[in-house]
């Protein structure tokens, strides 16, 4: 077949006809077949998902806020999932939206168990190896010589994401803010040796918890620091709500039960029981332990 | 000159005892003897509190398979059954025994006699392995009885014994095959009766000239066994690189020797053989190396199980002011121990006192990416990949990368410029991906 030769302005019209032509014939096979496999997704997840913080930090327990929004729409239920960033005040706003109520949640706020600074519990070995909690567990005791105590190199410091835990200069211990700490819990599940747990933040901040995580037996423990648990049982019996148990040679204070009477500090015979943003203490000559008590404590 | 190929360094030798003949140190007033000295499950205590043993009494069976005997290495009397810190930092259960008189088990023959003829059979020797508690000596502490059991569908063709030693100033091994050469030889050859080879090689570098002289003589009497000498590089004594080395055999990533048919044993595990088979023996002794370069009186010293390490330091002339580490091991795969009464165990190869500044690290700097630490990793990994794996809590891509096939050989961290603590790293990696496997494993 002989082919005419085309003229500029032929040329040019043939390409636009042709480009059309494909353009037109695209657009109506990706309109069925967007029709076919149309995904129809509720419209109260973007609305949730707005209303969410977007740290992405998992504290939920799921991967994102995207997917705790998708999964709050999806089942409905208030009662299993929560937002520890954004607190209750976000949750009463997904209630309203999604037209449920919201329980009241208390706040949390990460807590360290532990009060081995470098004057309670010396240093006896000097460690030199990588920067890393993890990795120093994996080696050895640690520098005070505490199986279970802080070891100070900062995991928890390196997995917050809200910039609310510092490793204090002059204790050697993390120190976990009020105001930034969201309870994502980010900080207990990096710390190898467990101190870390998540409390009620409490009236005011008022806490009181046995900051000590050693199940060694007395002796032992006293040993390597000299503020530890030596599971004594003496503010099991002191405490009039059954909130503290006593197991593997360390007490414990559930923090549901306790009513933050401030009883069992003071007949802690090891001051390994803390208590935070609590006014001092009036001075009662003669009561065990008002000194101990009356030492300003450590935040968090 | 034989040798592996991939990788490898070469640190310092610094062997300043091998001069120095072995002796044996005085019994201690005290030991404490932790139970757990051998990989695989902890054994458990035999003795009560108050009870009076002799030595070589056993105070703590192994039960399950990959498990062994403890015996007490004194005589007297069993004052506590408490925790011990140990060479891994933590405590651990352990049997404490005050020191009264030198009585021993009967039926241990303790004359120095050389018995040559080897009647017991195959499965009396794996018995009586078992039972004496002997377990590999290299430092892994293996139980020896399991080695030799060669699983179905396998068969061995050769027998290794390492007497490499590559490790920096240990030389205790060195010391071993010069003065018991003859009696190792004869543990050797228990060994190759046991797993039916015909043929065996000790792999000794060529810094040890005297021991490989003195074994080719002795060796000339023993036909199948063979004095291999080997060209000085670290980690030769890594049973990989051993093999590579003398029969140019490579292991598959994460199977054991075995799988190319060979079973590598330390000579001092082959000296404990000798004495479990032929004297009734058990291991109840090792050879120690006490050593570092500000150090009075460097030796090898005979010590038993359970001594306290000061016991030794102070037998080769004290701590010295200057000292900056207590390692128990050599330098390049040792631990700093964090106290002077961890107890001398089965794997103790040694006790290196380092210096103050060389003990030192230096402060890790950014990694410049050299790529000396692939070239130097003898078992052609990417240590700073995997480190950063690890750092970063990549597990499952780690174990892509065969984090599992590290032999932690510290060849990485030695040669890195930058000082970077890659093994540090690297073990904790392997720690974590380990976890992660035997979890799946379960599910």
């Amino acid at each position: 077949m002989h082919l005419k030769e085309l003229t500029v302005n032929e040329t040019v019209l043939f390409a636009v006809l042709s480009l059309s032509a494909i353009g037109v014939a695209s657009a109506v096979i990706l309109y069925f077949v967007a029709q076919k496999f149309k995904v129809i997704e509720d419209p109260r997840i973007d609305v949730v998902n707005e209303i969410l913080p977007g740290a992405n930090c998992g504290g939920c327990g799921l991967a994102g806020c995207r997917a705790f929004a998708e999964e709050l729409v999806k089942t409905g239920d208030l009662s299993k999932l929560n937002c520890p960033v954004g607190g209750s005040d976000t949750m009463k706003q997904i209630a309203s939206v999604l037209g449920l109520e919201a329980e009241e949640k208390e706040p949390m706020i990460a807590v360290v168990r532990c009060n081995g600074s470098r004057i309670n519990a010396p240093q006896k070995v000097i460690f030199d190896g990588a920067s890393s909690c993890a990795f120093a567990h994996a080696l050895s005791a640690g520098e005070s010589g505490c199986p279970n105590g802080c070891l100070g190199l900062g995991d928890c410091v390196v997995s917050c994401k809200f910039d609310a835990i510092y490793i204090s200069p002059e204790t050697g211990l993390p120190v976990v803010s009020d105001e930034k700490c969201v309870a994502c819990g980010a900080c207990v599940t990096a710390c190898p040796r467990k101190i870390i747990e998540l409390r009620k933040k409490g009236k005011k901040d008022r806490r009181i918890f046995v900051s000590c995580v050693n199940t060694e037996k007395g002796g032992p423990a006293k040993k390597n620091c000299s503020v530890a648990c030596i599971g004594c049982g003496k503010c099991v019996k002191e405490c009039p709500y059954e909130a503290i148990t006593l197991q593997n040679n360390l007490a414990y204070i559930d923090y549901e039960k306790c009513k933050l009477c401030r009883k069992c500090a003071p007949v802690c015979p090891t001051g390994a029981i803390l208590e935070t943003n609590f006014p001092l203490r009036k001075e009662k000559p003669g009561e065990p332990g008002t000194e101990k008590a009356a030492e300003p404590v450590v935040a968090g | 000159m034989k040798t592996f190929k991939l990788g490898g360094v070469h640190p310092e030798e610094n062997k300043i005892s091998a001069g120095k003949a072995i002796e044996v140190l005085p019994l201690p007033a005290k030991v404490c003897i932790p139970v757990s000295q051998s990989l695989g499950a902890p054994s458990k205590v035999v003795v009560e509190k108050g009870a009076m043993v002799k030595t070589g009494q056993i105070i703590a069976k192994g039960e399950s398979f990959i498990s062994s005997n403890v015996h007490s290495s004194v005589a007297g009397k069993v004052t506590k059954i408490d925790d011990v810190i140990d060479t891994s930092g933590y405590k651990r259960q352990a049997v404490y025994i005050d020191v009264e008189g030198d009585e021993w088990e009967e039926g241990i023959d303790r004359s120095p006699e050389i018995i040559h003829d080897i009647v017991s059979d195959r499965d009396t020797i794996i018995r009586k392995i078992n039972e004496m508690g002997v377990v590999g000596l290299g430092g892994a502490t293996f139980p020896s009885h399991v080695k030799l059991m060669v699983p179905d569908g396998k068969k061995a063709e050769y027998l290794l014994i390492n007497g490499v030693e590559c490790e920096p100033y240990l030389t205790s091994d060195h010391r071993l095959m010069l003065e018991r050469g003859e009696e190792m030889v004869i543990g050797v050859k228990i060994l190759m009766k046991a797993l039916g080879v015909g043929k065996a090689f000790i792999g000794i570098e060529k810094n040890k000239q005297d021991a490989i002289v003195h074994l080719n003589v002795i060796c000339s009497k023993h036909p199948g066994v063979e004095v291999v000498p080997l060209k000085v590089k670290y980690p030769q004594g890594g049973e990989k690189q051993l093999i590579k080395a003398v029969l140019n055999r490579e292991v598959p990533s994460g199977k054991l020797p075995i799988e190319v048919g060979c079973v590598v044993n330390n000579v001092g595990t082959a000296l404990a053989v000798y004495e479990a088979v032929q004297k009734n023996k058990p291991l109840i002794d090792r050879v120690v190396t006490v050593t570092g370069k500000s150090v009075a009186k460097p030796s090898n010293l005979l010590v038993r199980i359970g001594t306290p390490v000061s016991a030794l330091v102070e037998f080769a002339g004290g701590l010295p002011e200057d000292a900056g580490k207590v390692i128990s091991g050599g330098p390049m795969m040792g631990k700093a121990l964090t106290s002077m009464d961890v107890p001398v165990v089965k794997g103790t190869s040694g006790i290196l006192i380092m210096q103050g500044a060389e003990s030192k690290r230096a402060a890790a700097l950014n990694c410049i990416r050299c790529g000396r630490c692939i070239t130097a990793c003898p078992m052609g990994l990417e240590p700073v990949l995997l480190a950063q794996l690890s750092e970063n809590q990549l597990f499952e891509r780690a174990e892509k990368e065969r984090i599992m096939d590290c032999i932690e050989c510290g060849s990485c961290h030695f040669t890195c410029p930058a000082g970077r603590p890659l093994l540090d790293y690297l073990r904790l990696g392997k720690n974590k991906t380990g976890i992660l496997i035997r979890n799946r494993g379960k599910k």
